[in-house]
């Protein structure tokens, strides 16, 4: 599970992405013109330049405070130590670690996200020191009771969606692109997301979603975004209002660190027990 | 005062069109309103802001989450569930019905998130992910599975797994309530009738909570196509039947339509929504404004008899009435308005709706009333003096058998109220609706083949933080659920302990050893953090758990009870946790608790509406007779008929109810107007007349008689129009006002004369001075 998601960007001018795309987009049926570009066409390539610019950091980690409030507004709060590898071509791998609250100190949960199909998770629970594979396909589940998806969550992969670029306007990051997504996993719990990305950096400011019955469900909205290794974009308050219950969801991201040097070792079921 | 109005009854007469006109557009801007009412329908109007279940409802709600629903009940006709074809139409209508506007969950057979283990591997997934793998699923396996899941059991499937029902979680945003009810309901019933004609071998009924709201707005539409048509029709006929004029007729029905249109107009002015009870204010209006329209009809028909031509004949009409019209009228509005001590603000709309609408009917009877009838053509024909024979009759036989009357009526009066608190107390909502309500038939088929719609929500306090991890808190909840499950009136109990029972066995592999409580605080803590990790689209865990983990919610679904029994297992329930947990809270809430609370919180607030509205009622009849002895005398035919009454109700129904506690206050304003024609005319026998006692009462029966009898019928005929409403609230209240107000009329033809000659007998022959004396204040 995992969080990433805020990357952006640009488009145009990378000749052989256009290639590449405009051959997937012939090969799923739908006409390439390479005169006028199609609003499909523009979603995508803005896609595809967000991820291109976020690749490459190779692995984070950080602390995350989130606090979930009720429609009456009482709140809770929960500590996770998150750590995350980035993977090529698939989704990341993550691993989060609970501090607080005292009951669940230790808990540790590890996610192998898969841009379509289920992600592979364990579970090491440290009152019965056991790691527990969990085989499940409810990505559109909430994430520790939260108004967060595992899907919300997990790492930004092009191929989770089909886009369709709808405008510019301004935002409150400059100047934004505004693009629907359709999810391609049809366990997912929405018909649609519409995303605000900045026109400089790629980063999303604001996303709508919307549930099966296509209504407003929530929003997130980012905030404090800090550049890291002179590159990679992270967003340090990320809020989730969901618009049906009133409850609302504010995740704090802090003591961000790249290229930890984490490796595949570190995200291992059988080192889970030993995560600190 | 007396030259002011008799100035306005010449202008009515004498410019009949102008008043006409200008009371038209008086009531053309009142109508208006009318356009700002609108129904709401929620049980939830029923509770007043301050009534306790509500607010211990609401908070429970507001802690966890709110929870109306529609359950869709799917019954196959071969009366099984687990076979393909059933188990695919499950889940082709769970589908649908996440497209139901503000869902926010649908749950299922089919969708349940079923976890299995194999050593350390957990598989979480639902019963049947897609309707393809189902020539692959072993259906007895499966059946297996839902018939023992704590969870499922007798909430989505019936124990012989006959009947299985899809639950959908809607969330109403409540911004507009007149749209979002209907809304949902067109979709529920669209998705029905798809999956019906899809599936031709099932059944699909429709209830819950949502059905439920939607039933208040469906009975109240079947209604006004019947009970208002039939209601003009019994108006019409009453009149041509008993008053053989069409003009008269004719001009009634407008006057009705007028106090109607205008009432309604201006409560929607004044803010004023509808509801299931209040809607009927039309009806009772309508009946009441007739009576005055009798009153005054009849009275210009004896004077033109009498030789008076027509604008002669209602203008004595309109001087004779004046006085007892307005007296009448207020006392009924006294009685209605008494209903603002109900403890259900839909009564006290209603009696504020009826005493505007009281009145406003006396101002048109006064006005456009004789304005309409100079207008008319009116003809009069000679009529024998058949009724005049048949009020000498009952005169006759009344002073012939006064003692044995009085007598009799006396021990049947006490006989009867020892039945009155006999009644037993009900407010079942579900009985609320007759059975040609869908949502009532629906509700009955749930209840007869797998559950009631009826819940005990119980919110267990541990009162610390974290608190419901403990393992001793964990026990209680345990120990309650087997308690619970072996009360008989127990369908389903959905409680925490069961939770974390299965996580404990899914975590050793499945080992049935280990479905039992974890023994540990930390453990039981990562239970409920994997059980939140793995809960599927649409699911927290603050649906049982509030945010502090401090407290869990348990709900108890039962099979449809009367309030008695509502109130008796809450007590119950309220006592196992008084003597097994006492260092915890716990606070029992739900719809039905709250209906079951307000028949007796409405009848105590009542009590008090009532006597009041007695002592004004009796204070103005001090006042109207010029007599205290007659004020005090007045007391018994006023009290009589309901007293009777709900005696009777014993044995008509005995169930007395929400609707059945503010009869009295109703019928009292009412029968009052009885005791008024018949007293003021007895009275004015005695002082005017000087005439003896049995004279007097002769003369009373020949003078009011005929009039009393047809208000009688019509109010009797009027109320039992609402009786025929399929909302059993209104029916019922409507057919004991009808019931009582029938009574009034015997108890004032057959008792309240016995009894004054009896009072009276003893000063027969040398009051007369007194009399003499009191004449002078008489007014009529």
């Amino acid at each position: 599970m995992l969080l990433t998601s805020n990357k952006a960007v640009l488009t145009v001018t990378n000749l052989s992405a256009w290639v590449f795309w405009g051959l997937l987009l012939g090969l799923s049926g739908v006409s390439f013109n390479v005169g006028a570009e199609t609003a499909e066409e523009k979603g995508l390539a803005i896609a595809t330049e967000a991820k291109k610019r976020d690749l490459g950091w190779g692995d984070s980690q950080s602390t995350l405070k989130m606090v979930l409030r009720n429609a009456a507004g009482q709140e809770s709060m929960r500590e996770i130590r998150n750590k995350t590898l980035e993977v090529r071509n698939d989704g990341d791998k993550s691993l989060n670690i609970f501090d607080y609250p005292r009951d669940v100190k230790g808990t540790a949960f590890l996610s192998f996200s898969h841009p379509i199909g289920s992600d592979d998770q364990w579970l090491y629970l440290p009152a019965l020191k056991r790691v527990k594979r969990i085989a499940s396909r409810n990505k559109s589940g909430p994430f520790v009771g939260s108004e967060f998806a595992y899907e919300d969550l997990s790492s930004f992969e092009v191929e989770k969606y089909t886009y369709k670029f709808l405008r510019e306007e301004a935002c409150q990051l400059g100047s934004c692109f505004v693009i629907e997504q359709f999810p391609v996993d049809k366990y997912s719990g929405y018909t649609r997301q519409i995303t605000w990305i900045d026109t400089v950096e790629y980063r999303i400011w604001k996303t709508e979603f919307y549930d099966r019955k296509n209504s407003l469900l929530k929003t997130l909205s980012m905030t404090g975004y800090k550049q890291y290794l002179n590159q990679y974009w992270r967003a340090t308050g990320m809020e989730m209002v969901n618009h049906q219950n009133k409850k609302v969801t504010t995740l704090t991201w802090n003591d961000y660190q790249f290229r930890t040097g984490l490796t595949d070792a570190d995200f291992n079921k059988n080192t889970l027990k030993r995560a600190k | 005062m007396k030259a002011i109005t008799e100035g306005l009854f010449e202008v009515s007469v004498q410019r009949p069109f102008l008043v006409v006109l200008m009371i038209m557009m008086m009531i053309l801007a009142a109508v208006y309103g009318g356009s700002k009412l609108i129904f709401k329908s929620d049980y939830r109007v029923f509770f007043s802001e301050e009534n306790p279940q509500l607010s211990e409802f609401e908070k429970m709600q507001a802690t966890f989450t709110k929870n109306d629903s529609v359950a869709f009940i799917v019954a196959p006709k071969d009366r099984v569930v687990f076979k393909e074809k059933t188990l695919a139409a499950i889940h082709t209508l769970t589908t649908k019905a996440w497209q139901i506007p503000y869902s926010s969950r649908v749950d299922s057979i089919t969708n349940y998130q079923h976890t299995t283990a194999i050593g350390d591997e957990l598989t979480v997934e639902d019963l049947v992910l897609e309707p393809e793998l189902l020539p692959n699923i072993n259906l007895e396996k499966l059946k297996n599975i839902v018939l023992n899941e704590p969870v499922l059991y007798k909430k989505l499937i019936a124990q012989d797994a006959s009947v299985t029902v899809v639950n959908a979680t809607i969330q109403l945003p409540g911004i507009d309530p007149v749209t979002e009810l209907p809304e949902v309901v067109t979709k529920v019933r669209q998705i029905q009738a798809d999956i019906q004609k899809a599936y031709p071998d099932l059944e699909i009924y429709l209830s819950g909570m949502i059905m439920l709201n939607n039933a208040f707005s469906e009975s109240v539409l079947r209604d006004s196509a019947t009970l208002i048509p039939i209601m003009f029709g019994v108006v019409a006929l009453t009149m041509a039947l008993l008053l053989r004029t069409i003009s008269g007729t004719v001009a009634t029905i407008i006057i009705v339509m007028c106090s109607i249109l205008s009432t309604m107009g201006l409560v929607g002015w004044m803010g004023f929504y509808l509801t299931g009870p209040s809607v009927s204010a039309p009806t009772i209006i309508m009946t009441l404004a007739v009576a005055d329209c009798v009153h005054i009809l009849s009275t210009m028909l004896y004077e033109m008899r009498n030789g008076l031509d027509k604008k002669m004949a209602i203008l004595e009409s309109l001087r004779i009435n004046f006085q007892p019209i307005f007296l009448t009228s207020a006392t009924t509005a006294i009685g209605f308005l008494s209903m603002n001590f109900s403890d259900s603000p839909p009564f006290r709309d209603l009696g504020n709706f009826v005493a505007i609408g009281v009145m406003l009917a006396f101002i048109f009877s006064m006005t456009i009333f004789p304005a309409l009838l100079s207008i008319l053509p009116m003809q009069v024909k000679p009529e024998a003096e058949r009724k005049a024979d048949f009020m000498s009759k009952v005169s006759d036989f009344v002073i012939a058998k006064r003692k044995v009357l009085l007598v009799s009526f006396s021990a049947i009066i006490l006989m009867l109220a020892i039945f009155v608190p006999q009644n037993e107390l009900d407010d079942d909502f579900v009985k609320y609706f007759d059975t040609t309500i869908p949502f009532r038939q629906s509700t009955d088929f749930m209840q007869d083949n797998m559950s009631g719609l009826m819940t005990q929500e119980i919110e267990v306090n541990s009162k610390e933080s974290g608190g419901i991890h403990h393992p001793e808190y964990l026990s209680v909840l345990a120990r309650f659920s087997d308690w619970m499950r072996a009360q008989p009136e127990t369908d389903n109990v959905n409680i925490l302990s069961d939770t974390l029972r299965r996580l404990n066995k899914n975590m050793h592999g499945d080992n049935p050893e280990y479905y039992r409580l974890p023994n540990d605080r930390e453990l039981s803590a990562q239970y409920l953090l994997l059980y939140e990790l793995s809960l599927p689209y649409g699911l927290d865990l603050n649906n049982q758990i509030d945010v502090d983990k401090a407290a869990s919610r348990i709900v108890v679904t039962t099979r449809n009870m009367t309030s008695t029994e509502n109130i008796e297992l809450e007590k119950r329930v309220s006592a196992w946790f008084e003597e097994n947990a006492p260092q915890y809270t716990a606070i029992i809430a739900s719809p039905n608790l709250m209906f079951a609370h307000i028949g007796q919180r409405n009848i105590q607030s009542m009590l008090l509406g009532t006597s009041i509205a007695l002592v004004l009622i009796s204070l103005l009849l001090v006042v109207a007779l010029r007599s205290v002895k007659f004020g005090f005398i007045s007391l018994i035919p006023n009290l009589v008929p309901a007293v009777i009454g709900f005696g009777l109700w014993y044995f008509i129904d005995g169930r007395v109810g929400l609707g059945l506690s503010v009869v009295i206050g109703m019928t009292l304003g009412i029968v009052v107007d009885d005791t008024v024609h018949f007293l003021s005319k007895y009275l004015r026998a005695r002082r005017t007349q000087n005439k003896d006692i049995v004279a007097a009462v002769r003369y009373t029966f020949s003078s009011v008689g005929h009039a009393l009898w047809i208000t009688t019928w019509v109010l009797v005929a009027g109320f039992m129009v609402l009786a025929q409403s399929s909302f059993k609230l209104n029916a019922s209240m409507g057919l004991l006002t009808a019931l009582t107000i029938g009574i009034a009329l015997i108890i004032d033809f057959l008792f309240l004369p016995s009894l004054l000659m009896s009072v009276d007998r003893d000063k027969q022959g040398n009051d007369s001075v007194v009399i003499a004396e009191e004449n002078k204040y008489v007014v009529n």
